[in-house]
């Protein structure tokens, strides 16, 4: 199933998509693999697997934390697909920078993707301007995906180049800001799907929508993907929350329990999977 | 040569966009400002700057003719050559030797060529109404030069500063917080240059609305790389007129070290399309200004300890542009290295990236030892004590003075009735900043010993 398909499958089920975050190799490739089997034994439909880069300038100290210590414990790409390819019965999409799809070579990144079962890349610091060379080698492989982001300073004049270029679906940057767990919801969240929602039409395609960017709990997934029925003002409609750093906030808690004994590990495995889980609720909206 | 990037901000391949979606609405505004009030007709906006850089900045900054340094590296030649008159000391700059001239950016305000830049942006930022600037810095100096020019036109200031160059360049921490700027510790990755470039980014995503980033070197997105260049092109415009005035011609060689490149690409981008016998009669088509970057060979360019992006790097895409960068195969960025911290950047402009690329511009590196060596000798010869990052600069053009003084001296011997302006060579160093931040970091490394 292609990441269209997969939302669709979800929303004839009366469902939208919890996209589940985690950087690979934190704290090692081995974890990497058991965790991702936690989320998804929780209820993670789509699985985000981060591939770690040096510089993240996106990212907030969470995520850059994970991502040093992957680093140093000796993640890099040859790695990353094979762990991501051992990670099956799941729509996975991978979350890096462009300098790593860069360097290995995009006709490769893209057919590595392919064949490690990857549907999507999202790159933060490739905007549709740049994008046009991966773009091309993605739209040869059916499979793969360029995932757009949204902003809410992005303005009408961009959306329609960005929607032009979309599709999986469009991940939309719920504020101003860096990645990381944010108390509340961001009130622009609802205006901005309303109006690439609007666009979409005028375009007459539609892609669907996922918001991330600090949503770390079950309340704020509910308001992301609410239909209106209870709060109109507040609740996006969106087709999908994506919950990253609040999974790696386990992860790291896991570690600083101290010992990484089984005991630990299995405890923290064991919380991934009921937060999964209590995120998951929130997305059965029918 | 291209003067303006493409409309992609690229420069042949190198610069570009490689923003996050937050940021392309604030670079556009940007760019739409800049266009405004700076690359249109529009006066103004020149002379609030120029009246700053004047009387608040201290420009136009001398064009010194280093006599002494000179002297030492004829009189180095001629002890070298035949041997004939190896006593002749004192005996002034001879014929067939070797002038340098340095330009005293280190004589701006704050210490360096830094404020050239920061006036000019703040000035932008509150054309833009925005309230707040943030800024990222290495050496410290241009933070420095944030903060005052914050200061002086009445925007609230944040500099980000690796933990690392804060334990390196204590003076300047102080400064900037008797300046009024906040100073914010980095302690993520190398926690230097490019951290503190991280941080300030995340900083922006967050605040951009009323925020303006402002970049202290010729790195970054587009129209970053533009924007730092035309406000330090005044180094090059103010030389040119100096040398010509001081000399009758075009300098032979010019210099500057490079960090991210903002001195370099300042000095340089006047002297593009010269050749150095323009202004000089009977003279057949004559060589272009020959420009030189020096950068931080750190514990030499062997040991991958080094600051050396355009001498060692490979291509690749860092803090928003395509460019020249230190990197392992993977496409993971190395830490650099450098005693200068002001150099200690794994990155280099698109711009110079690209003039390095088409040949126009060459690179040479210096190690600290070198660069040490240089820094004494400039304290002493001419009572000048440089920036370790300058220091790279005058390592490289001294070395070049004695070749030249050399190869001159016999040129003489062949062919003694041509004319001494024709074996002269005029070097041109960007003395971009002075030292008084370093001696307690320079008194580390000599360990109480030397000078």
């Amino acid at each position: 199933m292609n990441l269209e398909e997969k939302f669709g499958a979800l929303k004839r089920k009366g469902e939208k998509a919890l996209v589940g975050f985690v950087t690979a190799g934190y704290p090692s490739a081995e974890a990497t693999t058991k965790i991702a089997l936690a989320m998804l034994k929780g209820g993670v439909d789509i699985l985000e697997l981060g591939l770690p880069f040096s510089d993240p300038i996106a990212d907030g100290v969470t995520i850059q934390q994970a991502s040093e210590r992957s680093l140093r414990a000796g993640m890099n790409p040859d790695l990353y697909f094979e762990v991501a390819a051992g990670i099956k019965k799941v729509e996975k999409v991978c979350l890096t920078y462009y300098n790593l799809v860069l360097q290995r070579g995009l006709e490769k990144f893209v057919s590595d993707c392919e064949a490690a079962g990857i549907k999507g890349v999202v790159v933060p610091d490739l905007p549709v301007e740049e994008a046009r060379p991966l773009l091309k080698v993605c739209d040869r492989y059916d499979e793969t995906d360029l995932i757009f982001l949204v902003a809410p300073t992005t303005t009408e004049k961009r959306l329609a180049k960005i929607l032009e270029a979309a599709s999986g679906f469009v991940y939309v940057v719920s504020l101003l800001g860096v990645t990381g767990a944010r108390e509340t919801i961001s009130s622009s969240v609802s205006p901005l799907i309303r109006r690439i929602r609007e666009q979409e039409r005028v375009g007459g395609r539609e892609v669907p929508l996922a918001v991330g960017f600090g949503i770390s709990k079950p309340e704020q997934v509910r308001k992301v993907c609410g239909s209106g029925a209870a709060d109109a003002e507040t609740d996006a409609n969106a087709d999908g929350a994506i919950v990253g750093s609040a999974f790696i906030k386990i992860i790291e808690q896991g570690l600083a329990r101290g010992s990484e004994g089984a005991g630990d590990e299995e405890k923290m495995l064991r919380e991934i999977e009921e937060f999964a889980g209590s995120l998951k609720r929130e997305t059965l909206v029918a | 040569m291209l003067s303006r990037p493409d409309e992609q901000g690229k420069f042949g391949k190198f610069g570009g966009k490689f923003a996050p979606e937050v940021l392309m609405t604030a670079l556009e505004e940007l760019e739409e400002a800049f266009n405004r009030f700076w690359l249109s007709e529009e006066k103004s906006f020149k002379q609030e700057l120029g009246r700053l850089l004047r009387t608040y900045a201290g420009r136009p900054t001398p064009l010194y003719f280093a006599k002494n340094l000179s002297e030492m590296c004829g009189g180095a030649s001629s002890a070298n050559g035949s041997g004939t008159n190896g006593s002749g000391t004192n005996c002034g700059v001879k014929s067939g030797g070797v002038k340098i001239y340095l330009k005293r950016e280190d004589l701006v305000h704050g210490g360096a060529h830094k404020l050239n830049n920061t006036l000019g942006q703040c000035l932008l930022a509150k054309k833009m109404g925005k309230r707040r600037v943030i800024a990222e810095t290495g050496a410290g100096q241009h933070g420095v030069a944030t903060a005052m020019a914050a200061a002086v036109l009445g925007l609230e200031c944040e500099v980000f500063m690796g933990t690392e160059d804060i334990v390196r360049q204590r003076p300047n921490v102080f400064r900037m917080h008797l300046l009024g700027a906040k100073v914010s510790p980095v302690d993520s990755g190398s926690r230097t240059l490019k951290d503190a470039i991280n941080e300030s980014m995340r900083d922006w995503v967050t605040n951009v609305e009323d925020t303006y980033y402002l970049i202290g070197s010729v790195v970054g997105p587009h129209p970053y790389p533009l924007i730092v260049r035309e406000f330090q092109r005044v180094i090059g415009r103010e030389t040119k007129e100096q040398i010509l005035r001081a000399e009758g011609r075009l300098p032979n060689l010019v210099v500057a070290c490079v960090g991210g490149g903002s001195n370099a690409l300042g000095t340089f981008y006047e002297f593009l399309e010269d050749k150095e016998v323009e202004n000089k009669e009977g003279n057949e088509a004559g060589k272009e200004v020959e420009l030189v970057g020096v950068e931080a060979a750190g514990k030499g360019l062997e040991t991958g300890e080094h600051g050396a992006s355009l001498c060692a790097g490979t291509e690749g895409v860092l803090h928003g542009m395509y460019s020249k960068l230190l990197q392992d195969e993977d496409g993971q960025i190395k830490q650099s290295y450098s005693f200068a911290p002001g150099l200690d950047y794994p990155g280099v402009g698109p711009e110079l990236a690209y003039l390095v690329d088409s040949g126009r511009v060459k690179m040479r590196a210096a190690t600290d030892e070198e660069t040490l060596r240089a820094f004494e000798v400039l304290s002493t010869k001419e009572g000048i004590i440089p920036a370790l990052e300058s220091a790279h600069a005058i390592h490289y053009a001294v070395e070049e003075a004695k070749r030249r003084a050399k190869k001159a001296e016999k040129v003489e011997k062949v062919a003694k009735e041509q004319k001494q302006e024709r074996e002269e060579n005029l070097i041109v160093v960007c003395l971009s900043g002075r030292g008084d931040k370093d001696i307690f970091s320079v008194e580390e490394v000599l360990g109480g010993e030397g000078l």
